[in-house]
């Protein structure tokens, strides 16, 4: 079966203020598309059937990485997966985790940005048409029901971001620009644990860029999913810390992925966590703070038990990291 | 929804095509052009069959858009033969039976090829790590991973 694109208009526009424009002349009806790797296949299965596709490539300030005066890293949101995964001007976590999102092909592709605002999943949403008219359209897909959790009124699709956790983890800041200018906000502020409204951006809101504060502490990122490519996260750990010489944490942000409809920071673990040397004892406690409010739904590749057995096992893998 | 004229350089050769802006790589790749030797697969992303290099760089027809070609250009399966004498990559495949069904052939020959480009002596990790957007519902990974090396060694040579 082929799953062709619904007709749409693609427009390319070389500035900001024009895409900006256009998106908000649109009323709605048109889309951004990074590289286009998470929105067409929503198209092809009729998730979405945006009246406009609006291209960021043309956009020059959009793309690259550089590090400013003070020595922060700069990253534009159109910049390739792959380039990040690429560069030695990003934190070696950041090209880490981008080196793990999806495949080389996509990576080629796929934008930062892009994966930074990539749509919630869910086993219910993210299938073909038929498919959902046939089982009843879910919430997310303008119907009445969760199928996930039927009983409740809240969308429980997955973020399904890599890059999410590191920058939050990392303390970074993301840079908008809409209709009413431009705006800063913390990475961790953009997000939402809600399914269908995930984000704090408005449809004519464009993500331009990622600034990430210099950070000389140790940093990791440790991934769950059913196979070592392609494949979304199960789980996602992004922690950075600070240790003074004798492993001493400082001070730490532990970031858990793709268990709710946003990353997580593990607050109670991080509290936990300063003050004290990652002992194997003190990495267990951890993990079990940073996991026992999770609570993962059966509604991706591996059942909600699994993950939720697997939550703390990532946390301790990134805590020993840190260690090492 | 208008269509528009574009024109795209497909293995080396420039092609003016009509098409409505909805269309993929893929679909303008099979059916304007026949250039049927780039499969299509899962057509979302997920099986690397419809792999082509552009600019050198491997991606995914079926996620790319015609007109987001734009002044770059692809190289498909067919175009890797060079006067009809099969690439290197080409040949080692077929002399190692790396394909049972073959319908992911083509898209691990354009992965293989862009690694070899980049890296002239790539490590079985590396090769892995290079194929791990190409599906082969037949496992048939080792004779593939065989074929890579061999490539490797004969392009290696003065």
């Amino acid at each position: 079966m082929t799953l062709r694109l619904p007709l749409f208009e693609y427009r390319t526009p070389t500035s900001l203020a024009e895409a900006v424009a256009i998106l908000s002349d649109s009323d709605g009806g048109a889309v951004i598309a990074g590289g286009g790797t998470d929105l067409f296949p929503k198209m092809k299965r009729r998730q979405t059937t945006p009246t406009t596709v609006v291209s960021l490539s043309a956009i020059p300030e959009l793309s690259g990485i550089e590090i400013d005066s003070e020595g922060n890293c700069r990253l534009g949101a159109s910049t390739p997966v792959a380039a990040v995964a690429a560069s030695e001007l990003v934190p070696a976590v950041v090209a880490a985790a981008a080196a793990e999102i999806a495949s080389p092909q996509i990576r080629n592709t796929a934008t930062l940005g892009g994966n930074l605002c990539l749509d919630t999943r869910c086993n219910y949403i993210d299938m073909p048409e038929l498919w959902r008219e046939a089982s009843g359209h879910c919430l997310k897909d303008g119907g009445d029901t969760c199928w996930v959790a039927p009983r409740g009124d809240r969308c429980w699709a997955i973020s399904s971001t890599d890059l999410a956790p590191v920058v939050i983890a990392l303390n970074g800041t993301l840079r908008l620009v809409g209709p009413r200018g431009e705006r800063e906000t913390p990475a961790e502020a953009l997000y939402r644990n809600d399914g269908i409204d995930y984000h704090d951006r408005s449809d004519d809101e464009i993500l331009t860029q990622v600034m990430l504060p210099p950070f000389g502490g140790r940093a990791t990122y440790r991934k769950l999913r059913r196979r070592g490519s392609i494949d979304f996260p199960l789980v996602g750990v992004a922690a950075a810390a600070h240790l003074d010489d004798r492993g001493t944490v400082g001070s730490i942000r532990l970031v858990v992925g793709a268990v709710a409809s946003a990353p997580l920071r593990a607050t109670a673990a991080e509290e936990f966590l300063v003050g004290r040397q990652l002992t194997d004892e003190v990495i267990e406690e951890a993990a079990r703070l940073a996991s026992h409010h999770v609570r993962p739904q059966d509604n991706t590749d591996t059942g909600s038990r699994y993950r939720k057995w697997m939550t703390p096992v990532f946390v301790t893998r990134a805590l020993q990291d840190l260690r090492a | 929804m208008s269509e528009r004229v574009l024109t795209i350089e497909v293995n080396g050769e420039p092609h003016r095509i009509l098409s409505s802006d909805n269309r993929t790589l893929l679909e303008v790749l099979r059916e304007d052009l026949g250039l049927t030797g780039t499969k299509h697969g899962c057509d979302v992303g997920e099986c690397g069959a419809c792999s082509v290099l552009m600019d050198g760089q491997p991606v995914l027809a079926c996620l790319v858009l015609a007109l987001q070609v734009g002044d770059r250009t692809v190289t498909t399966i067919e175009g890797l033969a060079a006067d009809g004498n099969p690439d290197p990559v080409q040949k080692a495949f077929a002399e190692r039976g790396a394909a049972q069904c073959g319908y992911c052939t083509p898209g691990m020959i354009i992965s293989s090829r862009a690694l070899l480009d980049g890296n002239p002596d790539p490590s079985t990790e590396e090769i892995n790590t290079a194929l791990a957007g190409n599906l082969c519902r037949c496992t048939g990974y080792n004779k593939i991973v065989e074929a890579v090396h061999l490539a490797a060694s004969r392009e290696a040579r003065p």
